[in-house]
């Protein structure tokens, strides 16, 4: 009796974690939701005033340039690499340029410069807000009148959302050199093949629009999610490193759904 | 006629959840007095002072503001309110990202279409009037605590508010900046025409400027008066407060739930 008491009070107890938890993640995607509709409502200061847009381009952008260049040279030489490894095997070296260059602009560039702008970028922006909120800097901007997501997030919201798609387009850039040097400079394929090869075979709305169109919808989960989590951390220094962890997981997972999704609807069946 | 206090507060009562923090509070601030509201840490001075700038809404009662009830404005109204408030809080919070000048100029450039020399000239005021003109150029890191908190007291007139609110402004400040904020509290207060409301925990300092001081104790107004009948108060939990005494109506001791005779005999019975 006493033992299938404990086991049923066991149960309950499980059962009560399991719906307080699931409660919660519920009640804060609400919040998320409620947040980034206020972030729209909010972003007229952003674009009336853009010089706090453009100083957040530098930071989230600019800044991010470095890590995005240097990775995509070399993911540009490494598919290099591989492509020529494979490629060769069926006596089409020539298309090596076709490889790196739908490799890099329709899923590499996008996604790898999306992970690593939210490593580099995201975490940043919400360690930034979550101190702010910590050192009660929001707070005092609230007690002067000024809406803190007005002046401190919507334009750190948009100046992620443009840079993103910028980054991803020198991502790409900096990839098909890197498999151009590889490919044509070290290993020695045609460099006329190469380039024309991927010119003809490369379409603008299919293959570029689409990854233009990715590296925003990134830039937008990347920017709501960093924003967010900043603005949601626990005001202490654990809370803070919390919210930057929940960041860069949180951000990567849904990238990588949501090129999933893209995809599926982009480029299957074409 | 006597004129309309700026602000009253009136059968206050706030919760977080089932925690009640505020029960029954009345304060009245005066125009033009600087008033003091004390008691020891997490009685809810702070929450006062964040349900007079409606940051938080009470359960039930009301704060009255320049005649406007705070928690029934809409937004708008609320930030109207705002800009006519002006309130220092425990650390600072300087905006670590601007300079000394860009803090105090924030207000003026979010709120007024002043031309950038005017702003310039306001800006070298303020910090004039808190001895820190020369600290313009500085980033809020290279500034003492008690620089720091100057700044922020030039920040926080910078539009010059109708009431300063000052959270624990001599927290963690060396004898001769505790004076010199004390000090300028007070006369910020007189050449601005403002009202001020100073929580505090710090007794000697605020006693020396205020007019009015209201004690807190667990969610309730348990003493009020001058700073000399608070001085002279009889009411055990003021006498222990004023005095700094470490055993009284707030024990030295942390409620235990077996007695100090009952945990040293299972301690000698554990030891066998």
């Amino acid at each position: 009796m006493d033992k299938a008491y404990k086991t049923g009070s066991k149960v309950a107890q499980f059962l009560q974690y399991l719906g307080n938890t699931v409660t919660k993640r519920i009640f804060r995607l609400g919040f998320a939701a409620r947040f980034f509709v206020a972030i729209f409502l909010q972003s007229g200061t952003a674009f009336r005033r853009l010089n706090l847009t453009l100083r957040e381009i530098y930071f989230s952008g600019v800044l991010s340039l470095i890590i995005i260049l240097v990775s995509g040279l070399f993911v540009g030489m490494v598919l290099g690499l591989q492509g020529y490894d494979t490629l060769q095997r069926y006596g089409s070296t020539e298309a090596l340029g076709i490889l790196v260059a739908l490799s890099l602009v329709r899923e590499l560039g996008p996604v790898v410069a999306a992970l690593l702008f939210a490593s580099r970028a995201g975490s940043a922006i919400t360690a930034e807000i979550g101190l702010m909120k910590a050192t009660e800097q929001l707070s005092a901007m609230e007690m002067m009148a000024v809406n803190p997501i007005a002046r401190v997030v919507a334009p750190r919201f948009w100046g992620g959302v443009v840079s993103m798609p910028i980054l991803a387009a020198l991502f790409s850039a900096m990839g098909i050199l890197g498999g151009y040097l590889v490919g044509v400079k070290l290993i020695g394929v045609d460099e006329g093949s190469f380039w024309s090869q991927m010119q003809a075979s490369v379409d603008f709305q299919k293959d570029i629009l689409n990854g233009v169109i990715k590296s925003f919808v990134f830039g937008v989960i990347v920017s709501w999610v960093a924003v967010f989590e900043g603005y949601d951390a626990d005001p202490t220094a654990e809370g803070v490193s919390r919210a930057t962890t929940r960041t860069v997981v949180t951000s990567s997972l849904a990238i990588l759904a949501a090129d999933f999704i893209l995809t599926a609807f982009m480029f299957t069946g074409a | 006629m006597p004129q309309e206090p700026l602000v009253e507060i009136r059968d206050l009562n706030f919760s977080y959840d089932t925690r009640t923090i505020l029960s029954g509070i009345n304060i009245t601030i005066p125009r033009g007095k600087v008033v003091a509201i004390m008691g020891s840490s997490g009685c809810g001075k702070t929450t006062t002072l964040r349900l007079i700038g409606g940051q938080l809404k009470p359960t039930s009662g009301s704060v009255k503001v320049a005649g406007q009830v705070v928690h029934e404005l809409d937004a708008k109204q609320l930030y109207a309110l705002r800009r006519r408030m002006g309130m220092l809080f425990q650390f600072g919070a300087l905006f670590t990202d601007m300079s000394v000048f860009d803090n105090i100029a924030f207000q003026m450039r979010e709120h007024t279409d002043l031309p950038e020399a005017m702003i310039r000239d306001l800006v070298l005021m303020k910090l004039h009037a808190v001895g820190l003109r020369g600290a313009h150029n500085l980033m809020p890191t290279e500034l003492s605590g008690g620089m720091a908190r100057r700044v922020a007291l030039a920040r926080a007139i910078a539009l010059d508010p109708m009431l300063i609110m000052y959270d624990e402004p001599f927290a963690g400040l060396d004898p001769i900046s505790l004076s010199i904020v004390g000090d300028l509290i007070r006369k910020l207060n007189d050449a601005l025409g403002a009202s001020s409301i100073v929580v505090t925990h710090d007794v000697q300092e605020s006693l020396k400027i205020v007019d009015y001081v209201y004690f807190v104790s667990e969610g309730k107004i348990v003493a009020e008066g001058t700073a000399e009948e608070i001085k002279n108060s009889k009411t055990s939990y003021v006498h222990q407060f004023v005095w700094g005494e470490a055993d009284g109506p707030v024990p030295f001791h942390y409620p235990a739930k077996k007695t100090y005779g009952e945990q040293l005999m299972e301690s000698a019975v554990y030891r066998g």
